[in-house]
């Protein structure tokens, strides 16, 4: 993170929408000293600072910044996929400010000196704001945990084991327990790994058709069922970091209703796409967890109206050549999605599915909450951490536009609706669409 | 089919899967493969319908019969074939696929046949290559020669496709000639049914046109064709099924089991056999079987496709 500059700005004649405080109104939103000074209806009532940059925002809609909690990078160890520095160009582009950065790097984030090395190198290079999740467990192998506390005062933000599943009961068990003296949340993306075997698409007759191996629904509802048993049995905070089937919805639903210390949180991907999606072994379609059915599809939209699921991620999951350009059943699983993250949720907003503050809070307002981050607020005193978006404005997802350093995007040549024009961190401008496109 | 005739043009530049064809299609390749069975039975094998022009076997999965049946294809059209031998080449070396299909593009051969261990493998290269992709077998996806190898067999040996009853068993999940063969057979107009232990049948296999048996003895019930599949050795041993015994005993076709079927019906197996554990000797061997038929078919329908697709090729260069 640069320091912020220091000229005040006022977005004028804006639609304002702050899930943090129930505000959707026309007003204005004053910046100043990298902090929001006010923003509503009423703002200008305290007057304009001197020297203040004014910007007309007439039919264009100011939220919070994007809190995107699902981020893999590609750095230490992977950088021709992915620098800190290339994630955060994305994440401005897409209207993302804060982003949590799963700790599935090479080496992994599992100790003190790792955590130190992304928070000096995310200050010296990046745009937005990039929090280190740490490892649950050494190496991300499932056996050891790692210093939760240590890790916590480096500047960790949650604990997840990325990508991996942590097969053994007893291990989740002691990790959720401890990590509750220090406050953390342990985020755990479940597939069981005996179940879903060599599967690489949702099982089901589409799988059968294409001779691929399937992932039955149950490999991801079995090991997360156990963890919510878990969370009920210990108190401790377990979030399902990435929900894809009516199955795990519903389960989640009776542990919150069971009173468990328990959030959720669905891809966009699995939120937007289903299994057909993947067409004839299309690898950027290959994901974990993969498309289902689009019966699942809609019960996590579902889940996410009626707050079953508390959130929404991107799930970035930057993938070169080397590891895409492979028949599908060899390529990596993920997509990046932090340039489309906010259009692409935006489609549950255009065709009725969810409405925008909701859509916001779940992009927004929730993860940082959740997590215990600034931002996610308009509120005067935050930091100025917002997107100017203009929630009507069509464009086609391009290849050659993606600011991303991996192409691998589910949505290359999709219709979007809802363009990011400006994103500002700590009142500093770090996207503006007028000079970034 | 007279030799003056000019054949119909079969509309494609590859051949990935019997998904992609129509019935028309299928009907087009398997007349023209029926004019090549009289060149393998002549004395003079050798024809010059694809000479000087290269083709090439890359074989990601050792398969002594699909690769030496391409090969005689291709060398009785008079075809230059060259074998691409996986196991001594520079994909051990760590080469990705798309790689090795740059490399053997840029040698410019006309058709490239391959096989390889992953499904969709053959669609990919059809998309980096410029020349014509046959599909060997992919993965458990499809391994539409040796559909359409059956299909003239049994097409020679009934008269017809339509309206038969083929009772495919065995190890579905993990079979492409079971896909194949079952949009082929009902793109054709059969009945098809399977049977096999619910461990070896794909996820949602009542939706993928066929009549589902749990026993051998309903699923042979007046069948006119009855095909078996290989089951992999490493499939036998508690995996999927706990014995070879108990294979046999429930989905191993010996005499009594076939007695179920109609008297002339046909016995099938894509090979190679394990004998004593899908299929009994004495079946394999009897007057029912038409196996070695099978194998010599192959033949003919791997010309045929050959022929059809340089024919496809000139067509369009000429439109």
């Amino acid at each position: 993170m640069k320091p912020p500059l220091s000229r005040p700005l006022v977005f004028e004649r804006a639609r304002i929408v702050d899930p943090s405080r129930q505000v959707d109104e026309i007003g204005t939103v004053i910046v100043e000293r990298g902090k929001i000074a006010a923003a509503g209806a009423s703002a200008l009532n305290q007057g304009t600072p001197d020297g203040a940059e004014r910007i007309d925002c007439t039919g264009k809609t100011i939220i919070p910044g994007l809190v995107d909690s699902r981020v893999f990078i590609g750095e230490p160890g992977g950088e021709h996929r992915e620098t800190i520095a290339s994630a955060s160009h994305a994440a401005a582009a897409g209207g993302v400010t804060s982003v949590i950065m799963m700790p599935d790097t090479d080496p992994a984030i599992d100790n003190v000196a790792l955590v130190e090395f992304v928070l000096r190198t995310a200050r010296d290079t990046a745009d937005v704001r990039i929090f280190p999740a740490a490892a649950i467990t050494k190496d991300l192998a499932g056996h050891e945990m790692t210093e939760f506390g240590l890790l916590k005062e480096a500047g960790a933000v949650a604990l997840t084991d990325g990508r991996h599943t942590i097969g053994n009961a007893m291990m989740m068990r002691r990790a959720l327990t401890y990590a509750r003296d220090f406050g953390l949340v342990v985020a755990h993306e479940t597939q069981d790994a005996d179940l879903a075997a060599s599967g690489v698409m949702n099982e089901g007759i589409y799988a059968s058709w294409l001779g691929l191996s399937g992932i039955p629904r149950e490999a991801e509802a079995i090991p997360l069922e156990r963890d919510l048993m878990l969370a009920r049995l210990t108190g401790g905070a377990y979030h399902a970091a990435k929900i894809s089937t009516a199955l795990s919805a519903a389960a989640v639903a009776r542990a919150k209703a069971d009173g468990a210390n328990v959030t959720a949180a669905a891809s966009i991907n699995n939120l937007s796409l289903n299994e057909n999606d993947i067409g004839e072994y299309r690898t950027f379609f290959r994901l974990a967890p993969p498309l289902r059915s689009e019966d699942d599809r809609l019960a996590t939209i579902e889940a996410l109206r009626d707050g079953t699921i508390d959130l929404i991620v991107s799930s970035h999951d930057p993938q070169d050549v080397d590891t895409k350009r492979l028949p599908f059943a060899d390529a990596a699983p993920g997509a990046i999605g932090l340039e489309t993250l906010l259009a692409a949720a935006l489609r549950l907003h255009h065709n009725g599915d969810i409405p925008l503050p909701r859509l916001i809070e779940v992009l927004s307002t929730a993860p940082a909450r959740l997590f215990g981050l600034e931002g996610g607020t308009l509120r005067p005193g935050a930091p100025a951490d917002l997107a100017v978006v203009d929630l009507e404005a069509p464009w086609i997802v391009r290849e050659s536009g993606i600011r991303s350093r991996s192409k691998n995007t589910c949505f290359e040549g999709a219709r979007l609706q809802g363009k990011v024009l400006q994103t500002v961190v700590a009142g500093r401008t770090v996207f503006s669409a007028a000079v970034g496109t | 089919m007279s030799p003056q005739a000019t054949p119909p043009i079969y509309p494609h530049r590859h051949l990935l899967g019997i998904r992609d064809l129509s019935p028309e299609d299928i009907e087009i390749l398997l007349d023209r493969a029926d004019s090549a069975v009289a060149i393998s039975r002549q004395s003079e094998k050798k024809t010059s319908t694809l000479r000087g022009r290269t083709q090439i076997n890359l074989f990601y999965e050792a398969s002594t019969r699909t690769q030496s049946s391409f090969e005689l294809a291709g060398k009785r059209l008079g075809a230059d074939v060259m074998n691409m031998s996986v196991a001594s080449s520079s994909v051990k070396k760590g080469e990705t696929l798309i790689d090795t299909a740059m490399t053997l593009n840029a040698m410019r051969p006309d058709i490239l046949i391959i096989r390889h261990q992953s499904a969709g493998a053959a669609a990919l290269l059809a998309q980096k290559v410029g020349c014509s992709v046959v599909n060997a077998g992919d993965g458990a996806h499809e391994h539409p020669t040796q559909a359409l190898l059956d299909a003239l067999t049994i097409r020679r040996a009934k008269g017809h496709i339509a309206r038969l009853t083929v009772a495919i068993c065995g190890d579905i999940l993990h079979s492409r000639v079971a896909r194949s063969n079952i949009i082929l057979l009902n793109a054709m107009g059969a009945l098809v049914r399977v049977v096999a232990p619910s461990t070896l049948l794909p996820a949602g296999i009542e939706r993928m046109g066929v009549e589902v048996h749990r026993s051998m003895g309903s699923a042979l019930k007046g069948a006119d064709v009855v095909m078996m599949l290989r089951l992999q050795r490493e499939r036998m041993a508690g995996a999927f099924v706990p014995s070879v015994r108990e294979y046999f005993r429930y989905y191993g076709l010996d005499a009594e089991k076939l007695k179920a079927a109609k008297d002339d019906a046909l016995v099938m197996h894509p090979g190679p056999m394990n004998r004593g554990v899908e299929i009994s000797s004495e079946i394999a061997d009897g007057p029912q079987s038409v196996i070695q038929e099978q194998v010599e078919m192959g033949v003919a329908v791997r010309m045929a496709v050959m022929e059809a697709l340089l024919d496809s090729r000139r067509n369009e260069g000429r439109a």
